[in-house]
């Protein structure tokens, strides 16, 4: 797969499974596709066969409603078989809607409930500190989950332990269920927030893969304090009439929606 | 009289030779470390203790992810912010994907004291045991608890340790094992039977030495584990007694009395009269006074066994 057509494939994905599904969240998934397509293909140290090696890097998925995004990324880069996303949030299937740790290879924390996962996250990065091991951890959070009292309790403690192998991805798209984040709940500013806690802040166009990988570059660089790229995104990103639409945060496209889609993405870059 | 510990004084001990035994030990606090007694154990494993300030729902995350990435954490603050502030977090980030966390909480019930309402948790067993693949263990007494953090650093799985702040008698053996989700037989006796957990187990025993001073032998069955419950031990003494009196320091809604209710009612009714707070709030004083004005007392026991003979 060429670099341009991974982020093209996860979001195929994404819109096939919820449509399949007939449930789930393709906008706050859409907008990760690039983000994780840099993630998983190119700058964690992972090992699809071994996907429970303890030197890994390890992945939260704090915003976890956007498994449409983790799955399609895991399938892809070779955790489970693609042909498992059919049965995503379906009875039986291992595919929860929300990311299940004890179930799903290669998902290395279970969320769902928000703003829980930035602490897992935090208490990751202190276990690797301890182990001497050089793994990194790699958390998204989103805009909306700013808005929970402990995704601060959490950037205050990994200032604190100076978690310097801890890197934030926020995947900054300025919509929730209820509408625009400033509207909803306003959490600016944003950048001199987190600053203010003691973390280095990095902005990118989150849907720029050479942006993307240098400022995962710096933050891999960074030795003195933990890293947050502030990523700005269209939630929906690729599919033009879920982009910037709130209304398809938590809804699934119809079959004739999901084949407009599809067009859509593949006359897209 | 016997000799005299509070709970939380033997998990001070326990941890520090727990963290010698095991590397993969680690110990988190919400800046109570000196109250917890969790502060011996970070001046001598500074490395493997994490002061998390007044944040109880990052300490329980952050536990649950040094528990996914292999270490075996002990979080420690008082039961009612332990189980309640970060009710959530325990059951979404610990329970639901079983990580290998124990929450060691002390400061429960009633006997917290002068604190009053806002710090004495009488609910805490009800919130936990209600939470799949959690197990909850209530020690008597000192050695117990020694034995109790040995067994859920053993235990693979999330473990809810429930302690005191005040010193209770030294009842168990000084030196034992706790079998997993087993009861003990303290007493036996044929005419009715107290089970009983944590701190109440003493004044069950004295209980049952008022009852037999006029000439009714009580059995004493204690409970250290309330999940898992030890059903046989619950079905045998009934059966044989065919009258329970439950006894604990915690509401009578959800706790050991219920538990064993739930046992009982399905597999072999028994007239049962459960000792506990009568879902009330409790209010400072001393822990002593508390125990009395709130009923939680032999002769209450004493009263609620005689109630059913």
């Amino acid at each position: 797969m060429s670099s341009k057509n991974i982020a093209k494939e996860i979001r195929r994905e994404i819109v096939k499974m919820t449509a399949a599904a007939k449930s789930g969240h393709p906008g706050g998934s859409l907008s990760l596709a690039e983000i994780m397509e840099v993630l998983y293909f190119e700058e964690m140290k992972i090992d699809p066969a071994q996907p429970d090696w303890p030197e890994r890097d390890r992945f939260v998925l704090s915003k976890g409603h956007a498994t449409p995004v983790l799955y399609s990324t895991l399938a892809l880069r070779g955790f489970f078989p693609k042909e498992e996303l059919k049965n995503f949030r379906q009875i039986d299937s291992i595919l929860q809607g929300h990311p299940d740790m004890k179930g799903i290879p290669g998902v290395d924390f279970s969320t769902g409930s928000l703003g829980q996962g930035l602490s897992g996250a935090v208490g990751m990065a202190l276990a690797a500190r301890l182990d001497k091991n050089n793994s990194r951890v790699y958390a998204v959070i989103g805009d909306g989950e700013c808005q929970e009292g402990q995704i601060w309790e959490a950037a205050m403690a990994a200032a604190h332990y100076k978690l310097a192998n801890l890197t934030v991805i926020l995947d900054y798209n300025n919509l929730q269920i209820c509408g625009k984040v400033d509207e909803v709940m306003d959490i600016g500013p944003i950048a001199e927030k987190w600053q203010a806690f003691g973390w280095r802040v990095i902005e990118t166009d989150g849907h720029d893969l050479d942006t993307i990988r240098q400022a995962i570059k710096m933050a891999q660089a960074e030795e003195s304090c933990p890293t947050i790229i502030i990523a700005h995104t269209i939630k929906g990103k690729g599919v033009s009439f879920m982009e910037n639409d709130p209304d398809w945060h938590g809804r699934a496209p119809n079959q004739e929606q999901l084949a407009l889609a599809l067009a859509e993405l593949e006359k897209g870059e | 009289m016997s000799k005299m510990i509070a709970t939380r004084n033997a998990y001070k001990d326990a941890l520090v030779a727990l963290g010698e035994k095991n590397e993969n030990v680690v110990v988190l606090d919400a800046d109570l470390a000196k109250s917890t007694m969790t502060y011996d154990f970070s001046q001598s494993f500074p490395q493997r203790f994490f002061s998390i300030g007044i944040a109880e729902a990052n300490m329980t995350g952050i536990a649950a992810g040094l528990a996914a990435a292999g270490k075996i954490p002990f979080a420690s603050t008082f039961a009612i912010f332990a189980t309640g502030r970060a009710y959530e977090q325990i059951r979404n980030s610990i329970a639901y994907p079983n990580l290998n966390v124990k929450i060691a909480a002390t400061h429960a019930g009633i006997t917290v004291g002068e604190d009053g309402a806002s710090h004495q948790s009488v609910e805490d067993i009800g919130l936990m045991r209600g939470i799949p693949n959690m197990s909850v263990i209530c020690p008597a007494d000192g050695p117990e608890t020694v034995a109790a953090v040995m067994a859920a650093a053993e235990h693979q799985g999330p473990v809810y340790l429930r302690m005191g702040r005040a010193a209770v008698p030294v009842i168990t053996e000084e030196e034992q094992k706790l079998e997993w989700g087993k009861a003990k037989l303290l007493r036996q006796g044929q005419d009715v039977s107290i089970l009983t957990t944590g701190m109440m187990t003493a004044l069950a025993l004295q209980a049952a030495e008022i009852l037999a001073a006029e000439g009714i032998e009580a059995e004493v069955l204690h409970l250290p584990f309330i999940k898992p419950l030890d059903e046989e031990a619950v079905l045998a003494t009934a059966a044989k007694t065919k009258r329970v009196v439950t006894a604990e320091e915690h509401s009578i809604i959800n706790g050991l009395g219920s538990a064993v209710a739930e046992v009982l009612s399905e597999k072999l009714p028994t007239p049962l009269r459960r000792v506990g707070i009568k879902d009330t709030f409790g209010e400072s004083g001393k822990p002593a006074d508390l125990l009395i004005k709130y009923g939680l007392t032999p002769e209450e026991i004493v009263k609620k066994a005689k109630e059913l003979i």
